[in-house]
């Protein structure tokens, strides 16, 4: 079977097929192992494929068909997992040399849950090295390279999951979500990406980069199966103490509700600050969601600008502890020297890369005796602005409207030697993660050189039903060829470029 | 306590010592995660991917672990606040995450008080909670970490709950910190949540000693002494630091704010870690948890359970005994700590001799304190009554307890078993006629107003009788038998 007519419809038509028994979850995944396989050499979508363990638990979804039981709302359907998620027994790297040869022997609650729901897992997905960066590019396993052309970034840091779904690789995948890692690079491919609110998705066996901010969401061509997959990794887990406890909403009721009444805010501090075709595509979302009946206006949100420069001192100083327990001592890389301490310096020094290590020292120093009040305390204070001035605008929207990137995709090695330019492009996407709330980014639009453009849909904390609402108008309405799948141009310029 | 000065050539010094105890808790399991909190297992066979530190691994705070940390504040006399945690970053092979979990500006227990034997108060700054760290062992070389071949790291340790209370500056003597470290241990003790041994590293000490001229109020500057792992080391310790500063003091030094090592066969402290070397620990809030703000209801709960505190507990057992010597203060340290006072205080209530019921507890219950703790006051009275009455002799009255305690039963049906029959009073006459006869020399002088020779009489009994008679009857009947 080819893997066209194994993936027709997406990931829910997969599951109900193969639950009905009309399509095996064997034949599912043999095709997309297959397209994965001939993909990597141009795309490097993935650090691990795991063929092996795909085919037994795509049989086991299958021997649970045969017997008449219930083999979960995703059965059969294969997922991809962003590598700093613990999978038992699998390597896990975050695209670092510092994790070579660790194997988890645990799954992230995540993985587990997906697992029951009878998804397949496929294999872990190329990534910024601890998924600090926004275009896959340092990655120690080298870039992964956007479908829609090569000679492109995906975005980052959940780089090679976004590129596996827009190349119709994978119906689904898992991404994480720091300052934008799963809507910037989703929105750069042309695909679906939802960052859920912070403890509505359990992060255990996520591997921290900066825990207050870390937040586990899907990758998926539809919002339907976004919201499913949604569905299934959300709600409580006891082993971590900042998951909410609150019922979580039926996501496919939600998408259903329409905008009828709904409240639109256009947020307009930020179309100043993107491209052309970027702010186009907000406009013709604001427009389109007027039509269908939500009452639309422009919001000032100032503050939000601030969001980046807060982000950049938090983010680094969670991670520069968070990144301290790679020493050598227990697991991965170990690098002798002729003390502990010159074993540790030795380790970290050839582990880590240039944009880990600098993020380490950033935050090392933005922690320091003398310095914490200045900069760590200050960055705290301008959150805490960032999230009453969020808390206004939402006395009189349910939604805002948003550019998700400033620009589309930009060329592989572009930005990688001005650190701060690349920083920019989250300056969108982080104050949702300093707020805590939820946001998604849906394909919308075409823009310069024919690559995609996705507008973001922010929400309160919770406010995924109503955030739902307003992604699903969008996406009736989205420009035709926005989204993928798209075939990788094989015969373009990239082609026979090694990865 | 009379007041400890050192004499300089200059003049008097004080002493000012303050005291970080760091307590493990006794919870079943670790501060963190689910692994089984006990000492002396193989090595990291009590693990797993918390405690552990492994990528992706999450704390989740130990419900136990906080009620244990509310009863040490609250005996304490501290004020239980909303707190926080922080993490305490600094690289470590035996700190799995190379941070360790703590309290820092907002810790649990606030403010408090510890009075010592003499009524002297000692302050409590604060009492917080924290994670443990694992235990590396250095092989080769002197054990220490310099000059080993290699270390080895059991992180059974690692993530065992915690509590460090922080006294004032308020002590001035090396026997005053004695008193405060035993008075604290006790308390410890008696709410549960510490079983005190200081020489497994349940209990340790870091001392923090300065001197000053007797005439100022200033502080000096101190130093932090570690290694302290037991009473005797801390008094040793802490009276060989202030003796050092003295002297460099009266030389003209300066003494330079350091941790500092104590090596107890030298006897000496040395230099660990100078003021320029200490560690930034990039303290900030750890995001992985979640506020702690115990509700009222919680900490009235916990209160309500916490019984006596070791001073109440002490006038308690003084009142019962109705008088008070050295060899008591002993006895009632003992089962104070063991938690026996108790079932004294209730089987003196019963009528039973109060000075044979705290010997009995603090010397053959004390071997079985679970046991004991679970004893009828109604039958251990019967059995010192069964010793006061002289129908059992001491060697027999240990023995039932013994039985008693290991297999339950009546003191009278065990007192049976064990073929304990009192003797019967002309069967004693008997055997004493008989000794006299045996021995009419020693018999003679003993009528003749040898006092000395008694024990050998005594003893010659009480070897007929194979110790089934009450020494004190036989000595009456003898002294009786003299006229
Ligand atoms: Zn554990």
């Amino acid at each position: 079977m080819s893997e066209t007519e194994a993936f027709a419809g997406g990931a829910l038509q997969i599951a109900a097929r193969v639950r009905s028994g009309e399509l095996s979850a064997r034949a599912v995944t043999e095709a997309a192992l297959e397209e994965i396989a001939a993909s990597e050499p141009l795309l490097h979508c993935f650090n691990t494929i795991t063929a092996e363990l795909a085919l037994a638990g795509a049989d086991a979804v299958d021997a649970k068909v045969l017997a008449g039981e219930d083999p979960g709302p995703l059965a059969g359907v294969p997922i991809a997992l962003k590598d700093n998620l613990c999978t038992k027994g699998v390597p896990t790297t975050c695209s670092s040399r510092i994790l070579q040869g660790w194997r988890p022997p645990y799954d992230a609650t995540v993985v587990a849950r997906l697992s029951a729901a009878g998804a397949v897992s496929v294999g872990k997905t190329n990534l910024d090295e601890f998924a600090m960066g926004s275009s896959t590019e340092t990655s120690a396993t080298g870039p992964t390279r956007n479908p829609w052309d090569p000679s492109r970034v995906p975005g980052g840091s959940s780089g090679g999951s976004a590129a596996a779904v827009a190349a119709g690789l994978v119906p689904l995948a898992l991404g994480s979500d720091t300052g934008g890692s799963i809507r910037q690079p989703a929105a750069l491919c042309g695909v679906v990406g939802l960052k859920p609110t912070y403890g509505l998705v359990s992060r255990y066996g996520l591997v921290a980069f900066a825990s207050s901010l870390d937040q586990i969401g899907p990758f998926a061509l539809t919002l339907a199966d976004a919201a499913m997959t949604l569905q299934v990794i959300a709600g409580h887990d006891e082993r971590d103490s900042t998951s909410l406890t609150h019922p979580v909403a039926d996501f496919a009721t939600e998408l259903k509700r329409g905008v009828e009444g709904l409240r639109v805010g256009v947020v307009a501090d930020f179309l100043s600050e993107a491209s052309g075709s970027c702010a186009a595509a907000v406009r013709q979302a604001a427009d389109a969601l007027a039509d269908a009946g939500a009452l639309v206006r422009e919001v000032a949100i100032p503050e939000l600008l601030h969001g980046l420069s807060a982000y950049y001192l938090i983010a680094p100083a969670e991670a520069s502890s968070n990144l301290a327990r790679y020493d050598g001592v227990r697991y991965g890389l170990r690098v002798d020297g002729d003390d502990v301490q010159a074993m540790n310096a030795r380790t970290r020094s050839a582990g880590f890369g240039d944009e880990v290590k600098r993020r380490i020292m950033l935050g090392t120093y933005v922690l320091s005796a003398g310095y914490y009040d200045a900069y760590y305390a200050q960055a705290q204070r301008v959150r805490t602005v960032i999230l009453q001035s969020f808390a206004r605008a939402y006395e009189d929207c349910d939604v805002l409207l948003a550019p998700t990137t400033p620009s589309v995709a930009f060329p592989i090695g572009a930005k990688t030697a001005d650190p701060l330019e690349m920083y920019l492009s989250d300056l969108f996407t982080i104050p949702t993660n300093l707020a805590g709330h939820p946001a998604l980014s849906v394909p919308f639009a075409l823009g310069e050189d024919g690559l995609p453009v996705g507008v973001q849909v922010l929400a309160p904390a919770l406010g995924e039903g109503q955030m739902l609402r307003a992604g699903a108008a969008l996406e009736a309405v989205a420009a035709p060829g926005a989204r993928g799948p798209v075939r990788p141009q094989l015969g373009g310029p990239m082609a026979g470029v090694a990865k | 306590m009379s007041k400890y000065t050192i004499a300089g050539e200059s003049g008097e010094w004080e002493l000012v010592v303050g005291l970080e105890v760091h307590c493990e808790l006794l919870t079943k399991t670790k501060l963190f995660c689910g692994c089984p909190n006990v000492f002396g297992d193989e090595p990291n066979t009590n693990v797993c991917p918390v405690c552990l530190g492994l990528p992706g691994s999450l704390p989740v705070l130990n419900r136990r672990a906080v009620e244990m940390a509310m009863a040490i504040g609250t005996a304490l006399g501290c004020e239980i606040r909303p707190s926080s945690f922080h993490r305490k970053n600094y690289f470590y092979p035996d700190m799995p995450k190379d941070y360790q979990v703590t309290q820092y500006d907002e810790p649990l227990n606030v403010g408090g008080a510890l009075v010592l034997g003499d009524g002297t108060p000692i302050g409590i700054v604060r009492a917080h909670m924290e994670e443990d760290t694992g235990k590396t062992t250095h092989m080769g070389g002197d054990g220490r970490i310099h000059g080993a071949d290699y270390s080895l790291v059991d992180y059974n340790r690692s993530g065992v709950p915690l509590v460090e209370i922080v006294s004032a500056p308020d002590l001035r003597s090396p026997e005053e910190a004695r008193s405060y470290v035993s008075e604290l241990r006790a308390i410890l003790v008696a709410t549960g949540a510490s079983d005190g041994r200081m020489e497994e590293g349940s209990l340790r000490v870091d001392a923090n000693v300065s001197v000053r001229r007797v005439t100022s109020h200033e502080f000096g500057t101190r130093c932090e002494i570690k290694n302290l792992n037991s009473l005797r080391s801390l008094v040793r310790a802490i009276d060989y630091e202030a003796r050092r500063q003295v002297e460099l003091l009266e030389e003209g030094g300066s003494v330079d704010q350091e941790t500092r090592h104590w090596n107890e066969l030298e006897g000496r402290t040395s230099s660990m870690r100078s003021k320029e070397e200490a560690y930034d620990y990039r303290y900030f809030p750890e995001p992985d948890l979640v506020p702690l703000a115990p509700p009222a209801e919680w900490l009235a709960e916990v209160v309500a359970g916490l019984g006596l505190m070791p001073a109440d507990r002490r006038e308690r057992l003084a009142l019962a005994l109705g008088e008070s010597s050295e060899a008591i203060e002993e006895q009632i340290a003992t089962v104070i700590d063991l938690g026996l006072d108790d079932l004294v205080v209730t089987t003196i209530a019963t009528g039973a001799d109060s000075r044979l019921v705290m010997a009995r507890a603090a010397n053959e219950a004390a071997q079985h304190p679970d046991a004991a703790r679970q004893l009828d006051p109604e039958r251990f009275g019967e059995l010192i009554g069964l010793e006061a009455s002289g129908t059992l002799s001491a060697t027999q009255a240990k023995a039932v307890l013994a039985e008693l305690l290991t297999s339950g039963g009546h003191p009278v049906d065990i007192a049976d078993q064990l073929g304990f029959k009192a003797l019967a009073s002309d069967e004693l006459g008997a055997v004493i006629d008989a000794v006299i006869t045996a021995n009419p020399g020693e018999w003679e002088r003993y009528v003749g107003g040898d006092d000395k020779v008694a024990q050998f009489l005594l003893g010659k009994v009480m070897r007929e009788t194979k110790g089934r008679a009450n020494g004190k009857l036989v000595a009456e009947a003898l002294a009786s038998r003299r006229g």
